[in-house]
């Protein structure tokens, strides 16, 4: 046997390996359990669910619960399903991420570059803000939103969103800027920049992968809340969640799992789409800012 | 070269926080000057260029550039241009557009534009670079592109912030040719921070050497290297560096002493300044030391050779003291030579031990 190393390297599959492998394939058994119960649940029609063979594939393909979940479910008095709830959440999420990773990125702009008397103050501020259990300002923050006039509302869920979702941002674009090399930021202003020339120009271009960021860990957060949607959106406005939970919560009448379980997938499938697309963009831009920061 | 002012530094402070940088200097630039300012890192030249730009906020003092006050006017109305070290260009960009940002943004008309893009680019050869973005360049093609951005500005002053740093010693070489044919063919005000001593010898109309924060000499290039005015300059300019030999002065037969050794120092130019007894730093750069037997030759030994092709460097010690000797490449010693060796003394600077001034 030749000894001198040529040529591609050699593959090596150890126990170690075999061990890690049959570790890993494991874990995702164990994490994607719930997901199989739920889907084939709701594949089932009910009779096959009360048979209590949780596990077991469905005898027949039943496709009745999905239609139900998504059109005709009843979600406290109306009947009307998930869709309104779609719509509602869709018109929440997208003005709110908008407005909050503009705005948070025009502050990491501002406290990265531009460092104002008090900077570092605004941005200790920023990370204790960032730390704060949300649910200490719900009360204070619904009076302030009824005194301006804007409580369960649209706008008031929007604002609500923007406000939360800010510290978190601002600290993220802040830490991206801030690794981002100074003299560009000199070069400009000598080039005639001024601030707002600046971000739209240089910094903006420069910054796809943490705006990407950002813009999924807004969506994400935003289509998942559950209690802001319920507390500040309005009987008019409640988000998916909120819908979803009142479909799960039958105060009479029979509980339909499979309706239950196809509403859930329903309602989880646009944060989980988000990352399929995006978790390569998702990894690095937390990785760029994290290391750098 | 006029005699008017292009630049004028007047009693500018700067700290950062309770930080003294720069406190209470003043620098004249002459219109069209290649002023350099070298100093190692910390001694404040960066700073002084920052302040100048306009990108750091003085303290105190002011700055006046083409007889205006520009002390609290933005970067953008100084008139100046910069280029910097890590280059500096938009990475989203292409050269074209990295090129025009300043004009765009002043709002110049594209015929203008196109004009004047073309001409930087003739003039610094990236004609085939301009529809290329900055990562698609190698560093030399960078910083060309960057002193281009500063070209087609039409800036009064251009600003240099250790623009070679980066690069690697061949292409440093070629571009300080560059830099130093464009302010020939340019004849505009140059402001050139190193702490490349080459680079600011052969670009420098008058070099400023700077340590913390001050400015120790400010001279032309040849008066620097000759005629130090302190035992820092000395030490900072020249490569290998000035021998130095600690010493004490002998007025009755002019001779200074170290060890046991007397070397006549009768032919240096300030002799009458020189106090009898007094503590003195003899240096003698290493170009300056003869190998001959004389009345006033040490004898010493060979201890070590650097051959480095145009020149060979001996070095020998007097007293425990190293020395260098630079001699011809093609002189021929081995280790453990016994040689001669004898001072240029009207080359040479004396200083005092204590305020470590020139005599």
């Amino acid at each position: 046997m030749s000894t001198i190393p040529k040529g591609s390297r050699p593959k090596h599959l150890t126990v170690g390996r075999i061990g890690l492998y049959c570790f890993i394939i494991m874990c995702a058994l164990f994490f994607l359990m719930p997901l199989y119960v739920m889907i084939i649940t709701s594949l089932k029609d009910m009779d096959e669910i009360r048979a209590a063979n949780i596990l077991n594939l469905p005898k027949e393909l039943s496709f009745y619960a999905w239609p139900k979940a998504w059109s005709q479910a009843c979600t406290g008095f109306v009947c009307e399903g998930l869709k309104p709830g779609f719509v509602n959440s869709v018109k929440i999420t997208v003005p709110s991420v908008i407005v909050s990773v503009a705005l948070s990125a025009l502050n990491g702009y501002a406290l990265a570059f531009w460092r104002f008397r008090g900077a570092y103050f605004f941005f200790g501020l920023c990370m204790f803000g960032a730390f704060i259990p949300y649910q200490v300002m719900v009360y204070p923050l619904l009076k302030i939103e009824d005194f301006l006039g804007i409580y369960s509302s649209l706008p008031g869920i929007i604002l609500v969103h923007t406000i939360f979702g800010m510290p978190i941002l601002t600290l993220i674009f802040r830490n991206f800027y801030a690794s981002l090399p100074i003299d560009l930021f000199k070069a400009a202003r000598i080039d005639g920049g001024n601030f707002i020339k600046i971000f739209f120009y240089v910094i903006i271009p420069m910054s796809t992968p943490i705006t990407i960021v950002a813009v999924i860990l807004q969506v994400t957060g935003i289509w998942n809340d559950f209690l802001l949607g319920l507390v500040f959106a309005g009987r008019d406005n409640q988000p998916m969640t909120v819908q979803l939970n009142n479909i799960v919560q039958v105060d009479y009448g029979v509980a339909e799992y499979n309706v239950d379980m196809s509403a859930t997938i329903l309602t989880s499938l646009v944060p989980l789409f988000v990352y399929f697309i995006s978790g390569r963009w998702f990894v690095r831009g937390i990785a760029a800012g994290a290391i750098k920061g | 070269m006029s005699m008017k002012n292009s630049v004028e530094v007047k009693n500018i402070s700067f700290s950062y926080g309770k930080t003294e940088i720069l406190n209470d200097l003043s620098l004249d630039i002459k219109e069209g000057e290649f002023m350099v300012l070298l100093g190692p890192s910390g001694c404040g030249k960066t700073t002084l260029l920052n302040c100048i730009a306009g990108l750091l906020d003085l303290t105190d003092g002011q700055i006046w550039i083409e007889d205006d006050n520009v002390t609290w006017k933005e970067p953008k109305d100084r008139h100046i241009g910069m280029v910097f070290q890590s280059y500096a260009l938009y990475p989203s960009m292409t050269v074209e557009k990295n090129l025009s940002f300043g004009l765009r943004m002043m709002g110049t008309t594209k015929d203008l534009i196109k004009e004047k893009i073309k001409k930087a680019a003739n003039l610094l050869q990236i004609n085939e670079l301009l529809k290329r973005k900055p990562s698609q360049l190698s560093g030399g093609q960078r910083q060309r592109v960057a002193i281009g951005r500063a070209l087609v500005r039409d800036a009064k002053v251009f600003l240099f912030d250790e623009p070679l740093s980066n690069l690697d010693a061949k292409l440093r070489a070629e571009l300080r040719y560059e830099i130093k044919k464009l302010h020939r063919d340019l004849s505009n005000t140059m402001i050139y921070v190193t702490h490349d001593q080459i680079e600011a010898m052969t670009l420098a109309d008058r070099i400023s050497v700077m340590k913390d924060g001050l400015i120790q000499q400010l001279d032309t290039p040849k008066q620097i290297y000759n005629k130090p005015a302190n035992l820092f300059v000395a030490g900072f300019i020249g490569s290998p560096s000035m021998n130095f030999l600690n010493a004490k002065f002998e007025k009755s037969n002019q001779n200074i002493i170290v060890g046991n050794k007397q070397i006549d120092i009768s032919k240096y130019e300030n002799i009458n300044n020189v106090i009898n007894d007094q503590e003195v730093v003899f240096g003698i750069r290493p170009e300056n030391i003869n190998i001959e037997k004389n009345e006033n030759s040490i004898q010493c030994k060979v201890e070590l050779v650097e051959p480095m092709g145009a020149d060979t460097l001996v070095w020998t010690s007097v007293e425990g003291n190293p020395i260098s000797i630079r001699l011809e490449g093609s002189s021929n010693f081995n280790l453990n030579d016994e040689i001669n060796i004898s001072f240029d003394i009207n080359k040479s600077s004396i200083f005092d031990s204590k305020s470590e001034e020139r005599i």
